[in-house]
């Protein structure tokens, strides 16, 4: 069972309280991308086995989006943050680091 | 309102009819929203996840731009206007929900422990605390519950599915369903 702490009201928030919004961090491609990078906007995904970020909603709490970092192999989860960014913010990425030395979210597609 | 539904095992579960609700939504962070609540209703900001209550009149924390708040039924059509007469121009909301939202009542040593069967909620008694607000979902649709004081229990949902909420409750409070996890030092 996954619990995430919901950063925007605070609540620990059950699976089942929260809707999954996919992937975080994307950046969108709009008019004037090329073909292969709108495709890859549009339908390519990382599915790691391990470190991911990801976008979730409290929809049957507060009905706030929030970004969440968590490991998908041991389902721990390293901490939620503001939606409101374009990045893992620091603490969270010193927090992965600790467990996987040398991990970077740069990856992209 | 015809809802009268009541039943008595573990909690005595009574559906409250006729209690005014309005949301108030906005940046909760301002100074004027606090001075909205303060001066059209004389009612706190809670904290998040908290709520407060005077007699019949209260207010509970539902997001971080949005309270609920609780009157008597007849004096909706006041408090609105007080609240709207305050906010003025400002980008603050305020709407009668009253009839958007069915609410019941919970009483009794065994509320807690209804509550706990049908949400993910930590209903632990140090946790879920009187004053303690919270939005969740019970078994399948969303709703709020509160806790007034030690065995009192308050929750709004959706009047459409009040029906089934009602249902819910009175079969998790069933005689002969207790479960005895909280007074078993849980």
């Amino acid at each position: 069972m996954l619990r995430l702490t919901c950063p925007c009201c605070g609540a620990a928030a059950d699976e089942t309280e929260l809707a999954p919004g996919g992937e975080a961090h994307l950046l969108r491609q709009g008019p004037g991308s090329s073909d292969d990078a709108f495709e890859a906007y549009l339908f390519q995904r990382k599915n790691p086995y391990g470190v991911h970020f990801e976008r979730w909603r409290h929809a049957h709490g507060c009905g706030k989006w929030f970004h969440a970092a968590r490991d998908t192999r041991t389902l721990e989860v390293f901490g939620t943050y503001s939606a409101q960014v374009s990045a893992p913010p620091q603490d969270i990425l010193d927090r992965i680091a600790e467990k996987h030395p040398g991990f970077s979210s740069e990856g992209g597609q | 309102m015809s809802e009268t539904a009541r039943s008595q095992g573990l909690a005595r579960i009574e559906a409250v009819a006729g209690r005014g609700m309005i949301t108030l939504k906005g940046d909760m962070d301002s100074r004027r929203f606090k001075n909205v609540l303060a001066k059209a209703l004389d009612l706190p900001l809670p904290d998040p996840l908290r709520c407060a209550f005077e007699g019949a009149r209260g207010i509970g924390w539902m997001a971080p731009d949005e309270v609920l708040i609780f009157v008597p039924g007849a004096e909706v059509p006041e408090a609105l206007a007080a609240l709207r007469d305050k906010i003025g121009d400002d980008h603050i909301t305020a709407v009668d929900v009253s009839d958007a939202r069915a609410q019941f009542r919970l009483t009794g040593p065994g509320a807690r422990e209804v509550l706990a069967k049908l949400s993910p909620v930590d209903f632990a008694p140090a946790r879920f605390v009187p004053g303690t607000f919270r939005r969740t979902r019970l078994a399948q649709v969303p709703v709020a519950v509160w806790q007034k004081d030690a065995d009192r229990f308050g929750l709004v949902c959706f009047r459409s599915v009040g029906g089934y909420v009602a249902g819910l409750l009175a079969n998790a409070a069933a005689p002969g369903a207790e479960v005895g996890y909280f007074t078993a030092g849980g």
